[in-house]
């Protein structure tokens, strides 16, 4: 694969000719933030956090999923990307109830994370209170509608690494939400196969092991990262 | 130098943000040297004073006399610091907003959910009416400083006061001083 030359913050940079500029910057230890991102599995590009500007156009494109191009030149942390962003980060918290102080992930949460690099201390748009559900059928895991955005993160690992393809989303705009199964209680979704892949994968609180209390939720992505590459390089495959 | 006249406000909190505050433990001999405590549910006053320097205020606005009394806060206060989640987002507090209206609200917890006789209280002038959606402090009236945590820990309160003290304005950055939660 040819080797293209780039820069990206000023800093030159030579990446594989079939990687992202969200790999491209990773690998030189430029950090963008992201949200639907998550390794082993495909790219989404749904959560508009990683925007990034390319010289010599006036749109702003998603890096996680903007191959690299000779001669590039891309800037991450422009006033405007880092008003955009704060602004995504806001909008989320405002569409959905994060309340979390009593929620299982305080202290383990992606979203979290990203407010407190973001500095947000306030939220600057209006609280929409929506009536979500909690599903607690299954066993072991409870999904909570309240904590998701909608990512599609357990939608993917759950048929692109489990093989299960459990998961699905539902609905339209703000009415939107994942599903089990074809819409039934996760407990009776006969497809899952109780593997915590998606518990694992979730950013936030919203899927979560059942007994679990307030800032108890840890998830190990390790996990998935493992299971992703072994399966990439076909470690299990008897040679 | 005149001392700092220091208030603190109790609106639709669990009153935890103000424990966090007694959490300050020894610090609280150094900080009544420096201040004056001219309003707070430590002491016993009445009345919201006319001039205040900095307000600590702990809750969301959630019924009529919280409403009046941010107003009034705010016309008399130099520096109003948002005080909590409560304060910043609503929290807790404002997890009935889900229900709807104060009807929706009152219904569910007087009439649908009563064990014995279900009534809704509603003494005139002794209840205060709740407001239909709980908000937060910065959505009525303009906020000068947003301390967030459930509670905020005494160590974030001790920075913000003593930039204060020193007369400079608190820049608040990184988990330790701005997490939800
Ligand atoms: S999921 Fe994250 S952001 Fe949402 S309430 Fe829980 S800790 Fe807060
Ligand atoms: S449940 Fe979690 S992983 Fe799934 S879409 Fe919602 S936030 Fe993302
Ligand atoms: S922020 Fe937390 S501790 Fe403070 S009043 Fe609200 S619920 Fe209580």
């Amino acid at each position: 694969m040819a080797v293209k030359t780039l820069k990206i913050d000023d800093q030159l940079i030579s990446a594989r000719g079939d990687e992202t500029i969200l790999e491209a910057a990773a690998a030189s230890g430029i950090h963008i933030p992201t949200l639907c991102n998550l390794q082993g599995v495909s790219l989404w590009g749904a959560c508009r956090l990683c925007l990034v500007e390319v010289s010599g156009s006036s749109k702003l494109v998603a890096a996680c999923v903007t191959p690299v191009a000779e001669g590039m030149v891309v800037q991450t942390q422009t006033k405007r990307l880092k008003h955009y962003r704060r602004m995504i980060v806001e909008l989320l918290f405002a569409e959905g109830n994060h309340i979390c102080s009593v929620c299982v992930s305080n202290h383990h949460c992606e979203l979290q994370d990203l407010a407190i690099e973001m500095g947000i201390d306030h939220v600057r748009f209006t609280y929409q209170f929506p009536d979500r559900s909690v599903d607690i059928s299954h066993p072991q895991f409870g999904v909570d509608h309240n904590r998701c955005v909608l990512c599609t993160r357990c939608i993917r690992v759950c048929d692109e690494i489990e093989g299960a393809h459990t998961w699905d989303m539902a609905g339209r705009g703000r009415n939107s939400r994942v599903i089990t199964d074809l819409n039934q209680p996760w407990g009776e979704a006969e497809s899952c196969t109780a593997c915590g892949k998606c518990v694992n994968a979730c950013p936030t609180g919203a899927i979560f092991r059942r007994g679990s209390t307030v800032a108890e939720m840890e998830h190990d992505r390790s996990q998935l990262e493992f299971i992703s590459t072994a399966r990439t390089r076909r470690e299990w495959v008897q040679k | 130098m005149a001392k700092l006249k220091l208030a603190t406000v109790w609106l639709g909190g669990c009153s935890g943000c103000h424990m966090s505050f007694l959490d300050l433990d020894e610090w609280l001999f150094e900080l009544a040297h420096q201040v004056d405590l001219v309003y707070s549910p430590f002491m016993d006053a009445k009345q919201y004073p006319q001039e205040v320097d900095v307000a600590l205020v702990e809750g969301a606005i959630a019924n009529t006399d919280h409403w009046e009394m941010i107003h009034q806060v705010r016309d008399c206060t130099q520096y109003l610091i948002a005080f909590g989640d409560c304060a910043v987002t609503g929290n807790v507090t404002a997890l009935r907003n889900i229900l709807g209206t104060a009807e929706g609200v009152l219904e569910r917890s007087y009439i649908n959910l009563a064990d014995l006789v279900p009534q809704i209280p509603a003494e005139e002038a002794i209840v205060p009416p709740l407001l239909d959606w709980v908000k937060p402090v910065h959505t009525v009236v303009p906020v000068d400083l947003y301390l967030p945590g459930c509670p905020p820990s005494p160590s974030r309160i001790k920075f913000v006061l003593e930039a204060l003290l020193q007369g400079k304005r608190p820049q608040l950055e990184g988990r330790d001083q701005i997490k939800f939660g």
